[in-house]
């Protein structure tokens, strides 16, 4: 029996190392022999083990701690895999893949992401082995305009276009980038796929190196991903062992290089000509466009750059033909889609979707709906560049179109959920605080105005909000909309515009009535015991910082709300559910 | 230039200086190889980089203070990098921060009295089904709450105290 623990990022936070090592121990001296994957994408499960016999699946085991090495281990050498039954998967939890179409993420989880045997054995490099042997730099590009990718980054660009332009442009040398400055705030499918499958972003990379004409390739990562670059590292250098990547790869006249450039943690470096500048060293400051990428681009040389996950849709689509991937979606968006399901939802994790399946779906058939049994008030989609989409607007299709009209975007991927208790004044603050920290500060509309914006929004949300602010907020809005340069300006007024669009009772409840209806804000809310639920432990009286809850034992307690500095220590004390936020 | 303050060892970024010239490395890969070294970048190391790679001590320091990863402080025996991503942001990352922040009398950024901690958000650690999530040094907590936040705290005070 083979035993393969899931140790992506996530896995390792949530204790896979730690499984790892407890297996090994007591699994020493059989003929089991331990493996690792990547990211399954069932980030509420971790630690995953898998135990296959040869290439079949025999059992799922979920939630598993270093603890339960011991009955894996001896169920295994019983050969009675029934003794772990109790941490197997339970049905309900395997809707979460079931449900899925994978095409980006179809390796994720299932390969050793240190081998590329393991890739090769899939099928791997078989896409580029077809592109070598017999289709050219413009087959490459028809085959993916007829799929119709588009940029898997966000902005949703036809894929083929900005290929067919690098490949047009004038000039010997060209290069080749992949965007894997992963930076929006709750979005992580990026780093999953370069960690649990880094050879399909190679060779993803590489048949659009071939399409373009480009010997030289980059990948820019986030620093932060420390994990995705070893493992991207070590898959470059057993390609090139293999002669698959570098000189005159499998034995042709195409050359590439792909070398790997740690980025030091700027958002605005996602966007294409702030990341160019970036890879030259420099301040990551957008540039003007025109010119373009493909005229000027890195070092002023034709450049041609992507997101992860559209280069990881890649060998897909040159194995099964464009058509087979343009068969998947809705009229003007094709093929899956990755998203990072986050936030206040029962299963959360990675998920790829075919185009054209609801936001409900997603929300309620995939990720099981709102967790404690709350109310779904709304999905965030874009992260900061991005939209809250409110209950009303659930049946909206996953489209780049549908999508956009409800004043949200596709975006990378980020896709978290809120539930009755987050207020979404406060959640405009905080990704107004966001691009206030990240804008470059090229743009005064940018640098100023959402600083403005984080002003007036802090202000509301602490109580102190007047009237005409949402005007002003508006107003604000459409000036940084109109005299950014680059899309993280551009796109900046996004999540405050949506709130006010879908939640403008909120935003006057907090400044006529000076109430946080979610009960989130701080400084407006008012914690109060309820005398029916308090049954006199003393527990928050003692616990109380300032000493404002009064009360003799056996019997209710009171918060004088003059004295009360809302931190809410009673509130998580309490084992009866009495303290209450009004 | 920068004679009383940091007097750090110049000669570490020999190796750098050399790969710099082998493999054109550039600004940042030079800014980032340095805090490797140094576990932040004095100012005597930022005046040496700028010396050595033809750029003026102003185009250097704009490339360090753009870029969140680099410091231009010393940074504490335990780095807390708390994780201020959407996921969780909606999970309650802001109590956990003011519990940090309350614990150990500093703000973002800081760093205590006694060298011991640092405070850092950051803004995705990647581990949303965790969240809140802190890291300290490589160490992952997730699913935190105020009163979590401080156990832990306070563990790694009781074990530096002995």
């Amino acid at each position: 029996m083979r035993i393969v623990i899931g140790e992506g990022s996530c896995g390792i936070a949530a204790g896979a190392g730690k499984v790892h090592t407890a297996l090994t121990e007591a699994l020493r001296g059989t003929d089991a022999s331990i493996g690792i994957a990547g990211c399954i994408g069932m980030c509420f499960l971790e630690p995953v083990v898998d135990i296959y016999d040869g290439k079949t699946l025999l059992k799922r085991l979920v939630k598993v701690s270093a603890d339960d090495a011991g009955a894996i281990a001896k169920a295994v050498k019983n050969n009675d895999l029934s003794a772990v039954s109790y941490l197997e998967i339970s049905e309900e939890d395997s809707v979460f893949l079931k449900k899925q179409t994978r095409i980006a993420l179809r390796r994720c989880g299932l390969i050793d992401p240190e081998s590329i045997d393991s890739y090769l054995e899939d099928g791997g490099y078989n896409a580029l082995k077809k592109v070598l042997s017999g289709m050219s730099p413009e087959d490459v590009i028809e085959e993916i305009k007829t799929s119709g990718l588009a940029g898997r980054g966000g902005a949703g660009f036809p894929t083929w276009f900005k290929w067919n332009a690098a490949r047009k442009s004038e000039g010997e040398e060209k290069y080749l980038i992949c965007n894997a400055d992963e930076g929006d705030p709750g979005a992580f499918m990026d780093r999953a796929v370069i960690e649990s499958d880094p050879h399909a972003l190679i060779e993803g990379m590489l048949i659009a190196a071939y399409a373009i004409g480009a010997s030289k390739a980059f990948v820019y990562v986030r620093a932060e991903y420390p994990l995705a670059i070893i493992r991207l590292q070590k898959a470059i250098n057993e390609a090139t062992e293999r002669g698959l990547l570098g000189d005159s790869i499998l034995g042709t006249d195409f050359t590439c290089r792909l070398k790997i450039k740690a980025g030091a943690g700027a958002f605005v470096c996602g966007e294409e000509t702030a990341l160019i500048e970036s890879l030259e060293g420099k301040r990551g400051m957008p540039r003007l466009k025109p010119p373009f990428p493909a005229e000027k681009g890195y070092e002023n040389k034709p450049s041609n750059i992507n997101n992860v996950e559209t280069f990881a849709n890649v060998s897909w689509i040159i194995e099964n033909g464009g058509e087979a991937f343009s068969a998947m979606g809705t009229e003007n968006s094709k093929g899956t889609k990755v998203f990072a399901l986050t936030g206040k939802i029962k299963r959360g994790g990675l998920v790829e979707i075919p185009m054209g399946l609801t936001l409900r779906e997603v929300i309620y058939d995939i990720g099981g709906g709102i967790r404690d049994n709350k109310e779904f008030k709304a999905v965030q989609l874009g992260g900061p560049s991005g939209g809250c989409i409110p209950k009303e607007l659930l049946d909206t299709v996953i489209d780049y179109k549908a999508l956009s009209a409800t004043g949200a975007i596709m975006g990378s991927g980020g896709m978290v959920v809120m539930d009755e208790g987050t207020c979404m004044v406060n959640m405009a603050r905080f990704f107004l605080d966001f691009t206030t920290k990240e804008s470059c500060g090229k743009c005064v509309h940018c640098r100023i105005g959402t600083k403005r914006m984080f002003e007036s929004l802090t202000r509301i949300t602490e109580g102190n909000g007047k009237e005409g602010d949402i005007e002003l907020l508006t107003e604000l809005c459409e000036g940084i909309r109109s005299g950014a340069l680059c899309g993280l300006g551009q796109t900046a007024p996004n999540p405050v515009l949506t709130t006010i669009k879908y939640f403008r009772n909120e935003y006057e409840a907090h400044i006529k009535e000076k109430k946080c209806p979610a009960g989130e804000c701080a400084a407006l809310r008012q914690f109060v015991i309820d005398p029916e639920k308090c049954k006199g432990c003393t527990l928050c009286s003692k616990k109380c910082p300032v000493g404002a809850i009064s009360g003799s034992v056996k019997e209710a307690h009171i918060i004088d709300t003059s004295k009360c500095i809302k931190c809410g220590q009673c509130k998580e004390v309490c084992r009866f559910g009495a303290v209450e936020i009004r | 230039m920068c004679e009383n303050c940091c007097n750090s060892d110049l000669t570490l970024m020999a190796d750098v200086f050399s790969d710099m010239q082998k493999n054109g490395d550039n600004l940042i890969t030079v800014l980032q190889k340095a805090q490797d070294i140094y576990g932040y970048l004095p100012t005597d190391v930022l005046y040496e980089i700028a010396a050595k790679t033809g750029n003026s001590p102003a185009k250097v320091m704009g490339v360090a203070t753009f870029y969140t990863q680099f410091r231009l402080k010393k940074v504490g025996k335990y780095l807390i990098l708390l994780c201020k991503g959407t996921a969780c942001h909606v999970n309650g990352a802001d109590s956990i921060e003011k519990a940090i922040c309350e614990e150990l009398g500093i703000s973002d950024g800081d760093t205590t009295d006694d060298g011991l901690f640092s405070l850092k958000t950051v803004a995705c650690l990647g581990c949303c089904s965790l969240s809140p999530v802190m890291m300290i040094n490589e160490e992952t907590y997730g699913s935190l709450t105020p009163s979590k936040t401080v156990e832990i705290l306070r563990e790694i005070k009781g074990r530096e105290a002995k």
